[in-house]
């Protein structure tokens, strides 16, 4: 009986290999939500301290640009979803478009993040000299934004690259996708940067919308 | 034409298992891992001994007139950075850990084998920014970075130190998150939990803690590098900012991070103690979850680094409290351990003559560490050299022990020879009595008053220092000891068998050295402490007589 | 290509899917009802929701895998721990 091409040293096992990278994952993954802790931590205290401006830095975020970034992100795990499941039933070419559709959203996600960006520029909401917010609170707001939301597009482009390495290394052989464990793994991790994304939109953009 | 008349070639061990250098480059041994892993650390280590040299020289004088007032602070900096997180934190995980660990729980490598050489490949990243930091004149904010000294108004190489201590950070990630997966699932057939090693348990407790933590320290530093870099309003006073929020989250991680480094010690120590007294060790289970206990309470005393910095005073009361509760399975361990001496067949060798140094000094840095959770007490010796000699106490003359410990206990497993015992002994005595008379005065001088970070102090600390500096040079001579003998017994020492010592565990059954795949034949799993006292009154007798 | 395997299959995904859109529009549009001091808790909790939804079902926290679920209850355990701390600080000033 030939071993799976997909079997690493020193699994003997396809199953328990399986298990192990998708159980890595997870470990890796709750290091990733403590990564993120920190953010929420800091933007908590100073949310705590500065509610006021706050709720008035809030205000000037972009919430039809976020709104949107967040349907994309969430469709976008849909289908990394679907293709997982496709994968698991054996229709490997169903699951690859999957996953590219995965790759088109989520670079769809940062080329409208990339239009968010000039747009918050253009209205000089980077902390600076030319701030346009007074006051010390809505600085530190906007400090927070941009922070959160450049790691959180760094872990995008991360994602991004695996799911484009799985796409090519499977693209002649699409059953590969069901092989080692690296599909399940670089679902879930995508899926977190979708749960980040997900919380990080109420704190960034629902904030300061009612008026009184 | 059959197998039978050829004779069976004799299996190399690892580090005949490839010859050259890509080989081991590119290796996804665990063994060679470690390996590659204890020449980094080593030569790491040197670099933060030679600061504090350099440092313990300029003591010697009440003037600052060896280095600069600038100097000295950058070779506190780096001597910390250096020996916390290119030593301490790596040290036993990444060579004991990496080399143990699959061949006590009877597999053939690590779940990961390959996150296993990215591990190492991050830490020699890490340490090339830390060499920049060198390269580039320092960084002199303290190894504790904070604010907003080290965002707004240090002039020293911040962005390339915090970098560094970044990255490094993720190798230790990857370990932990490889040494939790295979304690999981590569554990042999019959090795249940409660019969993994204690030193397999250190391994998964402290990967727990490398893997909860570590992350939050990465974010902090990098806040620092947003604040310092893109001038950022995050912890700056003026604009809002509170620094308190950097001792938050810096101290989240780096309370729990001394866990990571003395919770491996403690692997060691009780393999070794069991093994040396001949005895299985006292209360297993609760040694278990003694170290799980340490690991998890260990993420909520961090406040009592912050007794002093502005905190609210009901916070205090709640970190002090949280801080005497962690001390609780620690002394648990502390009973055990002698519990375990107890009625002993006590072999003094080297190994176990650390173990014992591990023991005293891990008690005494761990009651001081009691005194400073105590709020008044703290309010008194904070920032003085009684919290400097408390820590060195855990972390020098408990950790580093332990790690001599393992070394000598383990030498003969992963190099296949013996060192010469004799030596080994004297270089542990010695280490214990220098390390005394370098840290023991450093608490009667913080009581009395003596700032830590100082270089310029009043001649009255003078005779303490000198006492100090004094016991350094001689520890500095317990540490070349081994290097020299050691070397020495990899070309001329006596090879070793496969279980010299006589000792439980898995990796006694493997070869000396083990090969590639670490075991010839299956492992037999058993009662991992399987040593026996003495039969009876008649055995002691023959030996008394 | 079996047409309704492929359903069987996408149903439950795409039922989730739809449950994280209206959720959405939900907490879109409860940002703008003025809660005082609610409309924090209540987006919060909308994104919890959402949270375990993916988690139980597209992670497939949902299936009886209990190292993986142990694994993952470790994160929001420990986010617990560091606010419920920091906030013994700032809670008490």
């Amino acid at each position: 009986m030939t071993a799976s091409p997909f079997l690493r040293p020193p699994w003997d096992n396809l199953n328990r290999q399986h298990q192990a990278v998708s159980l890595g994952m997870w470990i890796f993954l709750v290091s990733e939500i403590l990564l993120f802790a920190g953010l929420f931590a800091g933007y908590g205290v100073y949310r705590h301290l500065y509610p006021a401006s706050f709720a008035k830095a809030s205000a000037q975020t972009d919430i039809v640009f976020g709104t949107v970034n967040t349907a994309i992100l969430m469709t976008s795990s849909l289908s990394i979803a679907l293709a997982g499941g496709l994968a698991r039933a054996r229709l490997p070419r169903l699951a690859w478009y999957c996953l590219l559709a995965t790759l088109v959203l989520g670079a769809a996600f940062l080329v409208v993040k990339g239009f968010e960006y000039r747009e918050d520029i253009d209205k000089h909401l980077f902390p600076g000299p030319q701030f346009a917010l007074g006051g010390t609170g809505p600085a530190l707001f906007f400090s927070f934004y941009w922070i959160m939301t450049g790691v959180h597009a760094a872990h995008v482009s991360g994602g991004l690259a695996a799911i484009a390495r799985l796409l090519i290394a499977s693209r002649n052989e699409p059953a590969w996708l069901s092989g080692g464990g690296s599909e399940e793994a670089t679902a879930l991790y995508w899926h977190l940067v979708d749960v980040i994304w997900i919380v990080l939109y109420p704190l960034l953009y629902l904030n300061g919308r009612t008026h009184g | 034409m059959t197998d039978a008349a050829l004779p069976a070639r004799p299996v190399p061990d690892y580090l005949h298992h490839g010859h050259t250098i890509w080989s081991w480059l590119s290796t996804t041994d665990h063994k060679r891992i470690g390996i590659l892993f204890a020449v980094s650390i080593t030569l790491f280590f040197t670099i933060g001994a030679v600061a504090i040299a350099v440092v313990r020289l300029e003591l010697l004088t009440p003037a600052g007139d060896l280095v600069s007032d600038d100097t000295y602070n950058k070779l506190f900096t780096l001597h910390g950075i250096v020996m916390v997180w290119f030593f301490l934190v790596p040290s036993i995980p990444v060579t004991f850990g990496n080399f143990l660990l699959p061949l006590m729980i009877g597999a053939k490598d690590l779940a990961f084998p390959r996150i296993n050489l990215l591990s190492w490949y991050l830490y020699l990243g890490g340490a090339a920014f830390t060499v920049a930091t060198i390269i580039a004149g320092g960084v002199d904010t303290g190894w504790t970075f904070y604010t907003p000294y080290s965002t707004m108004f240090s002039n020293g190489a911040v962005l390339t130190a915090v970098a560094g201590v970044i990255v490094v950070g993720f190798s230790s990630v990857m370990t932990g998150v490889n040494f939790i997966a295979t304690t999981h699932m590569l554990r042999a057939p019959g090795m249940t939990w409660f019969r993994l090693p204690l030193f397999v348990w250190a391994m998964y407790a402290t990967s727990l803690v490398m893997v909860l933590a570590t992350p939050v320290l990465a974010m902090t530093l990098l806040l620092i590098m947003a604040e310092r870099w893109f001038e950022l309003p995050i912890f700056d006073p003026s604009r809002g900012g509170d620094p308190l929020l950097f001792q938050h989250l810096f101290w989240f991680y780096s309370h729990p991070a001394v866990y990571i480094m003395v919770l491996p010690a403690m692997g060691v120590a009780s393999e070794i103690i069991a093994c040396f007294a001949r005895r299985r060790l006292f209360g297993y289970a609760f040694m278990v979850y003694a170290l799980i206990g340490i690991a998890v309470i260990g993420f909520f005393v961090w406040g009592h680094h912050m007794f002093v910095s502005g905190q609210s005073p009901y916070a205090n009361v709640v970190f002090s409290f949280l801080s005497f509760m962690v001390a609780v399975p620690s002394a648990i361990k502390v009973f055990n351990w002698t519990a375990t001496l107890y009625r002993g067949s006590i072999v003094f060798t080297a190994p176990m003559l650390y173990a014992f140094s591990f023991l005293g000094l891990f008690t005494i840095g761990g009651l001081t560490g009691l005194f400073l959770a105590t709020v008044p007490i703290d309010i008194h010796v904070t920032d003085t050299y009684f919290v400097v000699a408390h820590f060195h106490y855990i972390m020098v003359g408990a950790s580093v022990s332990a790690f001599f410990g393992g070394l000598h206990f383990w030498w003969p497993k992963i190099t296949g020879r013996l060192y010469p015992e004799l030596w080994a002994r004297f270089a542990a005595v010695l280490m214990f009595f220098g390390f005394n008379l370098t840290f023991f005065p450093q608490f009667v001088m913080g009581y009395l008053g003596m700032p830590r970070r100082y270089h310029v102090y009043p001649p009255e600390f003078q005779v303490y220092h000198v006492l100090s500096t004094g016991g350094a040079a001689l520890l500095g001579g317990a540490y070349l000891m081994p290097l020299a003998y050691l070397v020495w017994s990899l070309f001329y020492g006596r090879r070793a068998g496969a279980n010299p010592w006589e000792a439980q565990g898995l990796e006694w059954q493997a070869p000396s050295p083990p090969p590639h795949d670490n075991f010839l034949t299956p492992p037999r799993v058993g009662d991992p402490y399987d040593y026996h006292p003495p039969e009876g009154p008649a055995a002691l007798m023959d030996d008394a007589a | 290509m079996d047409k309704t395997r492929i359903w069987r299959l996408c149903r439950l995904p795409l039922l989730v899917w739809a449950a994280l859109c209206v959720l959405l529009a939900t907490t879109c549009f409860l940002a703008y009802v003025p809660m005082g001091r609610g409309n924090l808790p209540v987006s919060l909790c909308i994104a919890g929701l959402k949270a375990a939804l993916i988690g139980a079902v597209f992670m497939r926290l949902r299936e009886p895998n209990a190292l993986n679920r142990l694994a993952a209850s470790a994160g929001p355990i420990w986010l617990f721990i560091m606010f419920l701390l920091i906030g013994a600080d700032y809670y008490t000033r």
